[in-house]
């Protein structure tokens, strides 16, 4: 019998055979941090001995409250800094960016395993390898042993067909997928994506899936290895990182799911929680007080494009504020040389530095009471964007850059480019 | 510490980290005793104040969703709560929860109403609800967890085996 994408990389990674639900200890290969995780897990990593299994691979990013903007979060910083020094792990510091990005851009290879101290390390699955969240304490081990315990999970099928409609984009279809499977719909699986339209699809798009697989609950979010991530490792400098993995055609998978993106329109996330889709047709007039374009979900170059193709030209409405923050430096700098950030700036964007402040409600863009944010990031928890009072949105950047024009949600369709 | 008792805390469905340990406390972080007066404040304001040692925090569906921050747990278990019983639960939190040594029950929540006296017998898996007079039962943990929490969380599983002895 076949294996899955899941069972294929973890089967290598524990030199067994490694089924669904047989629990597993792996060798790992990429561990990450940040800045809201990582002092916890240094204190236990020191507690546990402290020298570190692979150093050059354990990577502590200061992305969550970059540059810090209290006293008590420079003090974590320091001594972040101050651990990278002594025990050899590399430091991604605030200019740097967010971890997620970080990490495809830089760190992780298909047929790793990635585990990271924070729930979106989903998102390198897009590459072909098997990453997930964790707490800090399972990090630390990991930290110190260079392994983790696993259990091997079932995996859904995700087969996906089609093209999407002019104005309709990966995030459309992801909160379209949650929506459809639940916010706990697929709690310990792993979702794997396949079908011809994956095929097409380009590395950002996926990414964009990958990310928010745990949304549904998910252990990871995976995508086979194939030419189009060949081609993006080669972008960022990395092309003998590549390998080719795809699932075994007669993998067993618990649920298979057939979806047809043409049937898609552009979606929401209504308050608060991210399985509370809606068409962006059914919300339509709703005032939004912000706007907030990033994340490791979608504040990538082609987000930012796609955002500035809307926007050029234009101006954002008077009673809204549209806030930009580029996942990385490199989508900072790339963004910056097209030309892109001028012309956001010009339409009336704040943009920030690369980094999670506003999305995670630390600093840089936290709602008033009573006010409604549409965001391209992953999550409208109550209190998400730093004030339970305050509600939240989410939706693709056409979306959003659509309604920081309007000052409501707004159809990227009937806007125009 | 088989036998725990106290009173029942009832939240919904879907409280996730960001209600436990909100993001605007982000700078508490690294000093959890402040951290945990704050704890699922965007769920009950009041909670942290009215909680006693030994109470249950009883949730509905997926319970804990959303963020790795293992501050969530901790400081559930900081606040004095005894364990956490809820009809399912996300996947990081129910593992960091084991991991810093806070009992996490899977169980039919909805019989359980705010502020009922319960008791659970961790070893034999029941839940009594001493104000209703019922029992409910609970799954019992993987192996795997089981292991780790009877050794005391996952750094002292570690050390103790010098390393992971699971599976
Ligand atoms: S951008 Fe938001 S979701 Fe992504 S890692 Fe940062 S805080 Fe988490």
């Amino acid at each position: 019998m076949g294996l899955t994408l899941a069972e294929k990389i973890l089967s290598a990674a524990a030199r067994q055979d490694a089924r669904s639900n047989e629990i597993v200890i792996v060798d790992v290969d990429v561990i990450a941090v940040q800045d809201g995780t990582g002092p916890l897990a240094i204190e236990k990593a020191k507690e546990l001995g402290g020298k570190l299994a692979k150093p050059d691979k354990t990577i502590l990013f200061i992305d969550h409250a970059a540059p810090s903007p209290r006293a008590e979060l420079s003090n974590a910083h320091k001594e972040m800094r101050a651990y990278a020094k002594t025990s050899g792990a590399v430091l991604s510091d605030i200019n740097q960016g967010i971890i997620h990005q970080r990490l495809i851009e830089s760190f992780v290879s298909p047929m790793d395993v990635v585990v990271g101290a924070d729930s979106h390390t989903c998102m390198s699955g897009a590459l072909g390898a098997f990453a997930t969240g964790m707490g800090s304490t399972d990090i630390a081990i990991a930290m110190v042993s260079g392994k983790t315990w696993l259990r091997v999970p079932e995996s859904y099928r995700i087969n996906i067909h089609g093209q999407f409609q002019p104005g309709v984009y990966a995030k459309d279809f992801i909160i379209y997928l949650i929506g459809m499977i639940g916010a706990d719909g697929a709690t310990y699986k792993a979702l794997e994506f396949g079908g011809e339209a994956v095929s097409n699809m380009s590395l950002p798009e996926r990414l964009t899936l990958a990310n928010m697989s745990v949304e549904a609950g998910a252990k990871a979010g995976l995508f086979a290895s194939d030419e189009k991530t060949r081609k993006f490792l080669e972008s960022v400098g990395r092309a003998d990182d590549w390998c080719e993995v795809k699932p075994d055609a007669d993998g067993t998978y618990e649920k298979d799911y057939e979806i047809d993106l043409g049937a898609i329109g552009p979606m929401l996330a209504a308050p608060h929680t991210v399985d509370n889709s809606l068409k962006v047709i059914d919300a339509g007039g709703t005032k939004v007080d912000q706007v907030f374009i990033g994340s490791c979900t979608n504040g990538r170059i082609e987000d930012l494009r796609i955002a500035a193709g809307i926007l050029k030209g234009r101006k954002v409405s008077s009673g809204t504020r549209l806030i930009v923050t580029p996942a990385s430096r490199k989508v900072y700098m790339q963004a910056s040389k097209e030309g892109l950030l001028a012309d956001l700036v010009d339409a009336g964007a704040t943009i920030t530095a690369p980094g999670c402040g506003v999305c995670v409600g630390v600093h840089g863009g936290v709602l008033g009471d009573n006010e409604i944010c549409l965001a391209t990031s992953n999550r409208n928890f109550k209190g998400r964007m730093g004030n339970p009072k305050a509600s939240v949105y989410l939706a693709s950047p056409a979306t959003a850059a659509a309604s920081a024009l309007t000052g409501q949600i707004s159809d990227p369709r009937k806007i125009g480019a | 510490m088989d036998e725990l008792a106290g009173k029942a805390w009832k939240f919904g469905d879907n409280i996730s980290t960001d209600h436990i340990a909100p993001g605007r406390f982000f700078h508490l972080r690294t000093n959890l005793p402040e951290l945990a007066k704050h704890v699922l404040e965007d769920a009950d304001t009041e909670f942290a104040s009215k909680v006693s040692v030994g109470d249950f925090v009883v949730g509905g569906r997926n319970f804990g969703l959303g963020s790795s921050r293992e501050h969530a747990p901790q400081i559930i278990k900081l606040a004095g709560v005894g364990a956490v019983l809820a009809k399912s639960v996300a996947r990081i939190f129910f593992r960091n929860a084991i991991n810093v040594g806070l009992p996490v029950l899977v169980c039919d929540t909805d019989k359980i109403d705010d502020g009922d006296q319960l008791e659970v017998d961790l070893e034999n898996g029941i839940v009594f609800d001493r104000s209703k007079d019922i029992k409910l039962e609970f799954a019992p943990l993987p192996p795997a967890m089981v292991k780790i929490l009877a050794d005391g969380g996952l750094v002292e599983h570690f050390k103790k085996h010098g390393g992971l002895a699971i599976g």
